[in-house]
């Protein structure tokens, strides 16, 4: 079953069995404004949970990415390289990489949309 | 009047500091507490008149000795064209910071492309920043800039033949950064560094950077052939550390395969100065751009559709990225990045075509001449040199250098006990030659 | 300034034939075709071809697209842009200087030895230190020096496990960033709302792992940290050193140094508090100055002193290492030099003082239409949370460019990090009341303008030579060289 859940520093989850889509919420993308370039990792690469495996810039700000699960990176979406605007049409449609994850009970310690919801309007 | 630089009457101070609610100067500072107040003035030289400056400043010029140049060692004694001078003191160019008002800074932004574009072509790389300090510093930002690409990898691997000076200062970065770096042996007999080594050092793994220069610190043109190849199929970055005036005619690091491109741009006509201000220069191939550190100006429209330039990529930059940015460099060395860009629209590729044959028949005509004499011999007969040579000397070199002071040449730089490295280019004539050849040829 | 834009780039202006220069000959027959051609460059470099007379015409013409401190007010804050004197640039351009190889014997180079060595007494006398290295090219290198510095004195003492730096949130982003080169991890230190750091919170982050604490003091809003012998007091008592970020150096002239105020390790940029000019972004120059007992960490070489009066350069093992590979930027040292001889004792001992009337000048004659988030007297410089009356949607970056339109620079924008709507105002004490009074009048019509007619000051600029470059389709699709520029 899919669900989406949300980390405090504003990435989400979409997990789908053993396997998540990252990206950045609906609420960093407006933060950030007109993003200019995404960084992202190689597949391959292994993340714990709260590692930095890539950044986000507008013109004016940078901000780094945060794993919300521990996971080996099977993809990533290559539309970004040349289209990183594609982040302000639709974060949440357009995910950053898809990982396998290793521990998948992790996704405890996320947030649901309502939690995240009530959690940015206290930021 | 307070002083030729304080615009200040008393009156007027009178009138500021009222409509600051204070009655004296001293009531603006009555947070800092009293022990830390000075106690009197500062111990120093009374106000002096310009005559005064000058008098004082001609002083201490006339302790020092105006030399005929034979040194090098990564600093060379070229030309300066005087238009340089006279447009780079141009106060629109010289009193202005950092273009952050695009609007009003057009002038510094479009040069700086300018030179971005020369520098680009010249190294044979895709793009180049605005300019670093100077060509140790810019080396070792490459350094930092190959590590931080490896993500997981720190070690790079440095070049016997680098000149040692910048040695120092990427070793001593590279101590403070977290990082390690290996030496790559020379070869003792040609002097260039030791293929055999460099492969058993990157076989060693955990390479992020290779280092090289050509030339060389003994002036030698290294042959790269292959390296590129060898550096990436242990995904290591290949670092070359050139000398632009030279890339007029020599091999550029982007046609070696290069990843990065490092130097000092002083042989492009900037005066010796003891040593500065110069300027550093970083080139690299355009998938690491947004891995280099400083500034990059870019190209694009403004809202009536004129090509105007910006300041760009800058969430790379500590102003924005703080801790987490590619370097904690601010300034670029911007006016002698307008140096190096009207150096080398003046001098155009014939021009630095036409440098580098000169200083390449006079420092082979004066390497012939000194050995010659019997005195000095070549130390790498068989390594092809362009304009600088180490000779190793049979009488001793302080005395050698020692009497050529006397007769007003600096004829090198002594690098080892029995050994001296000399460097021709285009400011020195055919009598200056014979003057120094007939120096040590009398030794 | 020109209201032409004049926008040909010097490749625009290339005619093949054409060329500027004229190099001598010195008759040696050696050819460069002896060369290995393997070794040779395949193709020439795609430089312009084009006379000297276009080549004075162009940069004189580009010049004219540019704004400095000799053009007009630029209250830039934390750059301290004031006046360059021109004699500065002659001696900088001495013959006598100027011709000197970095490498010639020290026996060679007497003269300019003495003149760092001088800079270095003076440097050591304003900022209360023992021992100045001029090495450092600027600011940031000088910070990065500085902990290094620091780094090597805890590593003398084989005390391996300081691995921090306390940097107050309101820091310049090179404290951080130089904290980071330097192998160190930065701990931020939270501003109380006056913009003081937080005295308390900065004694529950002190501990065995802390290096050093790095401040600027008058801190970035301009406030004088008057808790500093306290803070200096705690972090020497945790084992840390102090380091002092000289980028606001120029209010404390004649008032208080530095060492006095418990810093261990300073940088000065020659380029702000010593006049020398900002040359577009460079060349600066940032000296280091260490307390008694950490001279022997300075940088490679040094010039020391001999007991004969010649001076000589040296190195030691103790070192940190080396920075640079001369004595850093040497003409602009000589620049900083003629500036304190020219101004004097009595003329240093007043430009700290005039530099924070002048911006107390400013602040006070605009606190009713700015809002004033700090309200106190200020040093050199203050922050404006923007416009007081928040209704008309006129921002900061509008205020700025509006600014532009009346012929003055931009202040600071968007930093302090503190405020959301920072306009950091500097002045320096070479301008004049004449000057500071224009200045004011505008900023008042402005706050006027953003009332009575706001898409004005919004669409700013309206009378520069370029409006409003467009910065996202530049970092979007970077073109950074000429070979790149398309023809649309």
């Amino acid at each position: 079953m899919d669900k989406t859940l949300y980390s405090s520093t504003h990435e989400y989850a979409r997990i789908e069995g053993n396997v998540a889509y990252i990206g950045i919420s609906d609420y960093a993308q407006k933060a950030l404004g007109n993003i200019v370039y995404v960084d992202m990792p190689e597949t391959g690469e292994d993340f714990n949970a709260g590692d930095e495996f890539g950044a986000v810039e507008s013109v004016k700000a940078a901000s780094d990415l945060i794993m919300p699960l521990s996971g080996a990176v099977l993809e990533i979406n290559e539309h970004l390289i040349d289209n990183p605007r594609l982040l302000n049409e639709d974060a949440m449609a357009n995910w950053i990489i898809k990982i396998e994850l290793t521990d998948p009970a992790e996704a405890e310690s996320l947030m649901t949309e309502e939690a995240y919801a009530e959690f940015c309007e206290k930021h | 009047m307070i002083h030729r630089y304080f615009p200040h009457t008393k009156q007027e101070i009178d009138t500021m500091l009222k409509r600051c609610g204070v009655t004296s100067l001293d009531d603006l500072y009555a947070d800092v507490p009293q022990e830390l107040r000075l106690e009197k003035a500062y111990d120093l030289p009374a106000e002096m008149s310009e005559k005064e400056v000058r008098d004082y400043f001609d002083r201490l010029g006339s302790r020092n000795r105006r030399l005929t140049c034979f040194a090098g060692a990564g600093f060379y004694d070229h030309y300066t064209p005087s238009v340089i001078p006279a447009l780079i003191s141009r106060s629109e160019f010289l009193t202005a910071y950092t273009p952050y008002q695009p609007e009003i800074s057009q002038g510094t932004l479009q040069y700086i492309f300018e030179y971005q574009s020369m520098m680009a072509t010249l190294t044979g790389m895709e793009v180049s920043n605005a300019s670093m300090y100077d060509g140790t510093t810019a080396t070792a930002e490459a350094m930092m800039m190959a590590v931080a690409h490896a993500r997981r990898r720190n070690r790079v691997l440095v070049s016997a033949t680098l000149n040692p000076a910048t040695r120092r200062v990427v070793e001593t970065y590279a101590r403070y950064h977290g990082v390690t770096v290996d030496i790559i042996a020379e070869d003792p007999q040609l002097g260039v560094t030791s293929r055999a080594d460099l492969e058993a050092k990157l076989a060693e793994g955990n390479v992020a950077g290779v280092i090289l220069p050509t030339p060389n610190f003994y002036g030698i043109l290294e042959d790269l052939t292959g390296i590129a190849d060898l550096c990436h199929a242990n995904k290591a970055l290949l670092i070359l550390n050139t000398i632009p005036s030279a890339l007029g005619v020599i091999r550029t690091p982007g046609s070696w395969g290069a990843d990065i491109a490092v130097g000092d741009g002083q042989s492009l006509g900037m005066p010796l100065s003891y040593g500065g201000p110069y300027l550093g220069f970083i080139c690299c191939s355009k998938a690491l751009i947004r891995k280099m550190p400083g500034r990059i100006v870019g190209a694009t429209k403004d809202a009536d559709g004129q090509r105007v330039f910006v300041l760009t990529l800058q969430a790379r930059e500590q102003h924005i990225r703080r801790d987490k940015a590619t370097s904690n460099i601010c300034s670029n060395q911007g006016l002698m990045a307008l140096y190096a860009t009207i150096y080398l629209a003046v001098m155009g590729a014939d021009g630095l075509r036409r440098i580098n044959e000169e200083s390449y028949a006079g420092a082979h005509w004066l390497m012939e001449q000194l050995t010659a004499t019997g005195k000095l011999t070549p130390a790498y007969p068989d390594s092809p040199v362009l304009n600088e040579f180490v000779m190793t000397s049979r009488v001793d070199i302080d005395e050698l250098i020692a009497r050529c002071i006397a007769e007003g040449i600096l004829p090198g730089v002594k690098i080892a006990p029995d050994r001296i490295l000399i460097a021709v280019t285009e400011m020195q004539s055919r009598a200056d030659m014979e003057r120094l050849v007939k120096i040590v040829d009398a030794l | 300034m020109n209201r032409d834009f004049y926008h040909s780039l010097i490749f625009d202006l290339s005619r093949p034939g054409r060329r500027a220069y004229a190099i001598p000959t010195n008759g040696c027959t050696p050819s460069i075709a002896e060369l290995p051609p393997q070794l040779m460059r395949e193709s020439a470099p795609q430089l312009p071809e084009v006379d000297e007379p276009t080549i004075v015409r162009h940069y004189t013409n580009l010049s004219t697209n540019n704004f400095g401190v000799d053009s007009g007010f630029y209250p830039l804050g934390s750059c301290t842009m004031k006046y360059n004197p021109k004699i500065n640039e002659e001696i900088a351009s001495l013959p006598s200087m100027a011709s000197l190889h970095p490498y010639q014997p020290d026996s060679t180079v007497q003269g300019a030895l003495e003149a760092y060595w001088n800079l270095n007494r003076a440097l050591s006398e304003i900022g209360g230190m023992s021992e100045f290295t001029l090495n450092p090219f600027a600011g940031a290198h000088g910070e990065l020096t500085g902990l290094m510095v620091i780094r090597a004195y805890h590593d003398s003492r084989g005390d391996a496990k300081r691995t921090k730096v306390i940097v107050p949130d309101s820091a310049h982003g090179t404290n951080p960033a130089s904290a980071a080169v330097a192998g160190l991890k930065v701990v931020e230190v939270k501003s109380l709302p006056d913009g003081t750091v937080d005295v308390e919170a900065l004694r529950g982050l002190l501990d065995d792992s802390v290096a050093a604490v790095m401040m600027t003091n008058p801190n970035t809003a301009g406030i004088f940290e008057h808790n500093i012998p306290e803070i200096a007091r705690m972090a020497h008592e945790a084992g840390a050193l102090m380091y002092y970020d000289g980028a606001n150096l120029n209010p404390m002239l004649g008032i208080s140094r530095p060492g006095d105020m418990g810093f261990d390790v300073m940088h000065i940029n020659l380029h702000k508090t010593f006049s020398t000019p900002h040359g577009g972004g460079g060349p600066g120059s940032g000296p280091v100055g260490v307390r008694a007992g950490l001279e022997q960490f300075l940088p490679n070489p040094r010039v020391v002193r001999n007991d004969d009066g010649t001076f000589s350069l040296t190195r030691s093992d103790d070192s940190l290492g080396s920075v640079s590979a001369t004595l850093g930027n040497f003409a602009v040292q000589l620049r900083a030099l003629s500036y304190i001889l020219s101004l004097g004792n009595d003329g240093l001992m007043m430009a700290g003082p005039l530099a924070t009337l002048n911006a107390n000048y400013i602040k006070e004659s605009l606190r009713d239409l700015y809002c004033l988030p700090i309200d106190r007297v200020c040093k050199h410089e203050f922050v404006f949370d923007g416009l007081a009356d928040k209704s008309t949607g006129v921002t900061t970056l509008n205020v700025a460019k509006r600014l532009l339109d009346h012929g003055f620079h931009a202040p600071t924008i968007y930093f302090p990090l503190l405020f959301h709507e920072s306009l950091m105002i500097e002045p320096t004490e070479t301008e004049s009341i004449d000057t500071l009074d224009r200045f004011i009048d505008v900023m008042r019509s402005i706050a006027e303008e953003a009332k009575s007619n706001p898409d004005m000051v919004k669409e700013a600029p309206h009378r520069t030579p370029v409006r409003h470059p467009d910065d996202t389709a530049a970092a979007l699709n970077p073109v950074v060289t000429y070979f790149e520029l398309t023809n649309d």
